[in-house]
C-alpha cells in the first residue's frame, strides 16, 4: 500500500542522477512510522506477557476480530479526518442498522436481502443528511454529527418499542448471509476480516491512487485554496460521510447477522476507539495529513492492547490505562515524525555550485 | 497602443454602509509589472479579491483583451487566466510538492481498467518547473511543501500558475515575510515571469522591492488611487511619502524627532 513500493525518482532534464532505492531518511518521512513502532511495541509486550496463548491462532483471531470490525470504520472515519472532518454519528448508525435488519427480517420476516439494503441504505441516507447539514450550516462536523449521533439514537429507541415492542430483536438469518456476514472461518475468524481487507484496499486506491484522494489530501490541508483549485470541495464531503455512514451500517448489519439479534444500545465504544485507532495510525485530526498504513496500524494497535490484556496476568481494568498512555505517546511520536517529514534536505548531496 | 492584457474602469466596492474601494482605474499590460502598492487598510486586499473573482466590484467594469469580463468565482478567474499567490504561496503544507502544483488538476494514466494519478509525471514537471525558476535545491517531488522556505513556496505557486499558463500572475506582499536574500530571489523569478510575457501585478508595501521590477507603479491611499505614474517618474523618498499619506508621515517624523531630543 505505501506509495514507496512504487517509487521511481524524477528524472527531471535537470535534476542530478540519484539511486532510486528508498533510503532510511525517506522512510521515517512516512506518516505511518511512529504508528508502526507503535505497533511493534505493544506486540513485542503481549507477545512477552501474555504467552503463547497470545499469538496462537485463537489469541489472533481475538484481536484480529476486533480489529476487522473496528478498521472498517476508521477507515472511512480516517478519510473523514484527512479530509478535516469528524463523524460521531458512527456511534448510533451501528445499532441503527442492526435494528433496521433485525425489525425488517426477524420481526416482519421479510427476506434476508430486504433488511440488508435496508441497512445499508440507512447508512448512506445518514450519511448524506451529515454531510449536507456540514456544508449548508458551516457548522463544525463535531457538533453536526453529536446532533446526529443523539437524534438517531432516539429515533431507534422510539421506532424499535414502537414497531417490536422491545429494544432487543431476534434475527434467523440464511446460510448464505450467514457465510457472507456473520460466520466463522476455521471456526475462529470472523468473516469481516475479508471484508476489512477488501475495504483497506479500496480505501488504500482512493487515497494513494486516485484525484479523489488529492482532493481529501487538500481539502483538509486548506478548504479554501481546495476550493478555489476547482475541487468539488461539497460533493467529496457529501460522499465522505456517506462512506462512513454506510460503513458503520454495514458493521451493524453484520454484527446482527453474526450473534442472531440485535440491540438498541450497543455501538457507542466505536466513537472514540474509531478516532483513537486513526490517531495512533498517525492521521492528523486537524487534517491534511494521514496515510491508510497508518489507519491500519492505529487500528491493530488497539485492538492488541484491547485484547492482549485478557492473555496476560493483570487485571483486564489496565487495559484503558494503557490505550490513555499509548495515545498520547503515539501522538508525540508522530508529530515527532511529522516535523523531521517537514525537514528538507536534497535527496543529494549538493555539489560545488 | 496595444489593449492592455487587463482594465478596470471606475471600480467601486462598498460592503454595506463602507466605501472601500473609490472609482479605481487601472491597466496591465502583457510582460509588465504593476506594482500595487499602499499602507494597510489602502483596499489593496480588495482590489485583489476583485481581480481574483472572490468579491464582485459594486459597480464598474472590467475588461481583458478588450472584452468585458465578469468572475463568478476564483475559479472562474483562474479559468480566465487570472491566478493568485498568496504570501505564504501554497498552503498546502503538509503535502508533496508533486500534489499540491497539481491540485485540482492531477495528471493521470491508465493502470489496468483504471485511472490512476501519475504521481512520477506529477512530480517530475513540479520539479522540472521550479527549476527552471532557479530552485536548484529541490530534486524531489515527493518532499512535503512545508519543508521549503519561504521563497521556495512562493516560487512553487508561481511555476504552478506559469505552468497552468496563467496571463495575468497576482502576488500579494509575496516578499512580505522573506528575508533578505529570498526576497531578492523572488524577484529574479517576478522578473523571469515578466519575460515570458506574463502581466504580473505585484502587491507590496516595500519601495525598494517595487522599485526593483516595477515598470508601472498605482499607489492607494484610503481606496482611492493617489497616484499612477511610469518607471523612473519618481523618487524612492515621493513615493514613500505618498505612500504613508505625505504630511503625516512629515508630521511623524517631527514627533519622533522631538521624542528622541528629550532623552
Amino acid at each position: 500500500m505505501t506509495s514507496q513500493a512504487h517509487h521511481q525518482p524524477a528524472m527531471a532534464a535537470t535534476a542530478p542522477p540519484h539511486s532510486s532505492m528508498p533510503s532510511i531518511g525517506s522512510l521515517v518521512r512516512r506518516p505511518e512510522v511512529g504508528s508502526l513502532i507503535g505497533m511493534i511495541a505493544v506486540l513485542v509486550f503481549f507477545s512477552i506477557f501474555g504467552g503463547s496463548n497470545f499469538l496462537s491462532a485463537g489469541g489472533s483471531a481475538s484481536w484480529l476480530n476486533v480489529a476487522s470490525e473496528l478498521g472498517i470504520i476508521a477507515l472511512p472515519v480516517g478519510l473523514l479526518m484527512i479530509a478535516g472532518h469528524l463523524d460521531l454519528s458512527i456511534g448510533s448508525m451501528i445499532p441503527a442498522s442492526s435494528m433496521t435488519i433485525a425489525i425488517l427480517s426477524g420481526h416482519y420476516g421479510l427476506p434476508i436481502i430486504v433488511g440488508i439494503l435496508a441497512a445499508l441504505g440507512l447508512g448512506l441516507a445518514v450519511g448524506f443528511i451529515n454531510g449536507v447539514l456540514v456544508i449548508r450550516t458551516k457548522v463544525p462536523s463535531f457538533v453536526v454529527t453529536l446532533a446526529t449521533l443523539f437524534a438517531l439514537a432516539g429515533l431507534t429507541l422510539g421506532l424499535s418499542v414502537i414497531l417490536s415492542g422491545s429494544t432487543s430483536v431476534a434475527l434467523k438469518s440464511g446460510p448464505t448471509a450467514k457465510l457472507l456476514f456473520g460466520d466463522y472461518l476455521g471456526g475462529k475468524f470472523q468473516v469481516t476480516l475479508f471484508w476489512w481487507i477488501a475495504i483497506i484496499l479500496i480505501v488504500g486506491f482512493i487515497l494513494n491512487f486516485s484525484r479523489f484522494g488529492n482532493w481529501i489530501l487538500a481539502m483538509g490541508g486548506d478548504a479554501v485554496s481546495a476550493r478555489n483549485a476547482g475541487i468539488p470541495t461539497d460533493r467529496v464531503t457529501i460522499a465522505l460521510f456517506m462512506s462512513s455512514g454506510l460503513c458503520a451500517a454495514f458493521v451493524g448489519m453484520s454484527q446482527a447477522i453474526l450473534y442472531n439479534s440485535a440491540q438498541v444500545a450497543a455501538g457507542q465504544s466505536f466513537i472514540f476507539n474509531s478516532i483513537i485507532a486513526v490517531v495512533i495510525g498517525g492521521v492528523l485530526l486537524t487534517g491534511g495529513y494521514g496515510s491508510v498504513v497508518g489507519i491500519v496500524l492505529g487500528t491493530l494497535t488497539f485492538s492488541i492492547v484491547n485484547q492482549g490484556i485478557f492473555y496476560t496476568g493483570f487485571d483486564a481494568n489496565w487495559a484503558s490505562l494503557i490505550i490513555g498512555v499509548l495515545l498520547l505517546a503515539a501522538v508525540l511520536m508522530n508529530n515527532t515524525f511529522r516535523t523531521m517529514a517537514l525537514t528538507y534536505a536534497p535527496r543529494t548531496r549538493q555539489r560545488v555550485r | 497602443m496595444t489593449t492592455p492584457l487587463l482594465k478596470l474602469t471606475a471600480i467601486n466596492k462598498s460592503f454595506g454602509p463602507i466605501d472601500v474601494l473609490h472609482d479605481i482605474s487601472l491597466e496591465v499590460n502583457a510582460g509588465e509589472v504593476l506594482c500595487l502598492l499602499g499602507d494597510n487598510g489602502a483596499g489593496k486586499s480588495t482590489l485583489i479579491k476583485i481581480l481574483s473573482g472572490v468579491h464582485k466590484p459594486t459597480s464598474g467594469t472590467m475588461e481583458m483583451d478588450g472584452k468585458a469580463v465578469e468572475f463568478a468565482s476564483p475559479r472562474d478567474a483562474s479559468d480566465h487566466g487570472i491566478a493568485t499567490v498568496h504570501q505564504f504561496g501554497g498552503t498546502f503544507a503538509l503535502m508533496s510538492i508533486g500534489r499540491s502544483f497539481f491540485v485540482g488538476a492531477e495528471p493521470t494514466r491508465r493502470w489496468g481498467p483504471l485511472t490512476i494519478y501519475d504521481r512520477k509525471r506529477a512530480n517530475e514537471i513540479a520539479v522540472t518547473e521550479m527549476r527552471q525558476l532557479g530552485i536548484t535545491r529541490i530534486d524531489d517531488g515527493d518532499r512535503l511543501v512545508g519543508g521549503l522556505s519561504g521563497g521556495e513556496r512562493q516560487a512553487l505557486a508561481i511555476a504552478r500558475a506559469v505552468h497552468f499558463g496563467a496571463s495575468v500572475l497576482i502576488l500579494d506582499e509575496p516578499t512580505a515575510a522573506l528575508g533578505v536574500k529570498e526576497a531578492a530571489h523572488v524577484l529574479r523569478i517576478v522578473l523571469q515571469a515578466r519575460r515570458k510575457g506574463i502581466a504580473v501585478i505585484f502587491i507590496t508595501h516595500n519601495v525598494v522591492h517595487a522599485l526593483t521590477v516595477g515598470d508601472h507603479f498605482a499607489v492607494l491611499i484610503r481606496g482611492s488611487k493617489a497616484a499612477d505614474f511610469r518607471k523612473g517618474e519618481k523618487s524612492r523618498e515621493a513615493i514613500t511619502d505618498l505612500m504613508a499619506g505625505g504630511e503625516q508621515m512629515a508630521e511623524l517624523e517631527a514627533e519622533i524627532e522631538s521624542f528622541s531630543a528629550t532623552q
